[in-house]
């Protein structure tokens, strides 16, 4: 029977039972994706036409929401830093800090947060809008399976696409954060320069790939299992949006955490000349 | 009156069923839909379902093609037990059966003829030319050619309709389900339509069930009638039959007699 048919017992243990139950229900539900996911994947069967054309729309299509996002980040960064570290006198750091943050944190998550709101929500809306019109179930009728036509090529092109995207929001940070310090304050290039590069190798910068690696994987998970159990119309696939777009992020969130802590045993951090 | 437990055509008796349900109950929640159906049809049979909105009509059909796991009971089509198979091994019941959907269904970024062509190629044809050959005569059938080049936004409702249609025969299955095939048309739309299912049936000798709640239609087509009602076949047999009925309910359902008055 299912629990949740039951009459709903009130009070705050009932209201953590419920909460647990729904939450791992979720979590069985985006396993069984992974699953049928994996399936798709080692069938061998990629559709390179729509994930190409994917990697247009998700990658081609993001560069200029994370070239801003990354360059005003870098811009602001540098900006506040700046003023603050020069009452400490430690202002030729600058350019080491801001490198290394935009590296390892600010340029995967602000990246991420970014594509799980313009690709995250369009994933969900464009699934979600298919499953509310039938589309899905003609896709099944004809004999394809829903997450080999419509999941397998967004998930693969966001693996690709991601890195990528990152690394802009990291260039541009950099570039932003560069102009900002060395004419907006008059630092003298080759100290903002040399500092950074001092500060900043190979294992930021590959912390910050393999995250928007990851955060690809989860935003695509979480929009298109949105998107797959989207009903009840119009209204269905705007609360499917919307939760594809907040769980994705928080998800995002959550897991950039768990992921610095694992990363940094792996490449530690402060082991720049 | 026939009942569900009725005998089927004598013409039939002699041969397995293509699609037959043993039994099948459906609930969704607290709502029981389908209660106990049982029901056979014959290679070449067009089978006529109605009933009154919301009473498991679509359900019903979608348990034929594998949209939908009954909760008990059993559908076979051509031998094979729907429900014992999991989506992936579905193919086999999908090359035989097609489904028109009741909005058509169409893929809206892809053109008319690129919908037409999905399950070809889909179903790994690679000729390009003759993938073009079998589009342009599923649009021949439906008279769409003209528009193959046009997005479904820009088709009129029995334009979809058609293309569905088209998308459903093109891959040459044995069967296929039409869900409301007339709904919402005018009646020259209708009558093409009805026209379209009696000639896949006359020249291909595709089998057909069709949900509708066209009167005119269904006696247009059907070799049987079935009528859905609170979950079970409240009516079954053939056209003639069916106007011959002298349960109230039925009268007044193919009549479209209310009990309210102004």
């Amino acid at each position: 029977m299912n629990p949740l048919a039951m009459d709903s017992p009130t009070g705050f243990l009932a209201l953590m039972g419920r909460t647990t139950f729904h939450f791992l229900a979720y979590l069985g539900q985006l396993s069984a994706l992974v699953s049928e996911l994996l399936v798709a994947f080692r069938s061998g069967v990629w559709r390179l036409k729509l994930v190409a054309g994917q990697i247009v729309s998700i990658g081609y299509g993001s560069q200029a929401v994370v070239i801003v996002t990354g360059a005003f980040t870098g811009a602001v960064f540098t900006f506040q830093t700046y003023a603050k570290f020069k009452d400490f006198g430690v202002e030729s750091t600058v350019g080491a800090i801001v490198s290394v943050a935009l590296c390892r944190e600010l340029g995967p998550v602000l990246a991420g947060l970014m594509v799980a709101g313009r690709v995250g929500a369009a994933m969900a809306a464009d699934i979600g809008t298919m499953k509310v019109t039938e589309q899905v179930d003609a896709l099944r009728v004809m004999g394809v399976h829903p997450v080999d036509y419509l999941v397998l090529p967004r998930f693969l092109a966001m693996m690709l696409s991601m890195p990528f995207l990152v690394a802009e929001s990291i260039s541009f940070g950099l570039m932003a954060s560069y102009l900002v310090a060395v004419y907006g304050y008059d630092v003298p290039a080759s100290w903002y320069l040399g500092h950074m590069v001092d500060h900043t190798n190979m294992e930021d910068l590959s912390i910050g790939m393999i995250k928007g690696f990851i955060f690809g994987i989860l935003i695509t998970l979480v929009a298109c299992h949105q998107g797959l159990k989207a009903e009840n119309g119009a209204v269905g696939v705007g609360s499917g949006t919307t939760r594809a777009v907040v769980i994705s992020s928080l998800a995002l969130l959550i897991f950039n955490f768990f992921l610095s802590i694992l990363l940094n045993y792996i490449f530690p951090l402060g082991t720049g000349t | 009156m026939q009942t569900a437990s009725s005998e089927i055509l004598t013409t039939s008796e002699t041969e397995q069923p293509f699609i037959e349900l043993r039994g099948v109950c459906k609930r969704f929640g607290k709502q029981e839909i389908l209660r106990g159906i049982d029901l056979s049809l014959y290679h070449g049979e067009t089978l006529v379902i109605i009933g009154p909105s919301g009473e498991g009509k679509t359900v019903m059909m979608k348990h034929i093609i594998g949209l939908i796991r009954p909760d008990e009971g059993d559908v076979f089509v051509d031998g094979i037990k729907v429900n014992g198979l999991r989506e992936r091994e579905m193919a086999p019941i999908r090359q035989k059966v097609s489904m028109l959907f009741q909005n058509a269904a169409l893929f809206d970024s892809m053109t008319v003829e690129d919908n037409v062509a999905f399950p070809l190629i889909e179903a790994g044809v690679k000729d390009k030319n003759e993938i073009k050959q079998r589009v342009r005569e599923a649009l021949e059938v439906v008279d769409l050619q003209e528009h193959m080049k046009k997005l479904p936004v820009n088709l009129s409702g029995g334009m979809r309709k058609r293309a569905g249609i088209a998308r459903a025969i093109v891959g040459r299955s044995q069967c296929i389900l039409y869900d409301e095939p007339t709904a919402s048309l005018d009646p020259v739309g209708s009558d093409v339509i009805d026209q379209m299912i009696l000639r896949m049936q006359r020249r291909f000798k595709v089998t057909s069930i069709v949900v509708t709640h066209d009167m005119k239609s269904l006696f247009k087509i059907a070799d049987r009638v079935a009528m859905l009602r609170r979950g079970v076949i409240r009516f079954l047999g053939t056209p003639d039959e069916l106007r011959q009925c002298q349960d109230k309910e039925i009268q007044d359902f193919i009549e479209g007699r209310s009990n309210i008055t102004g």
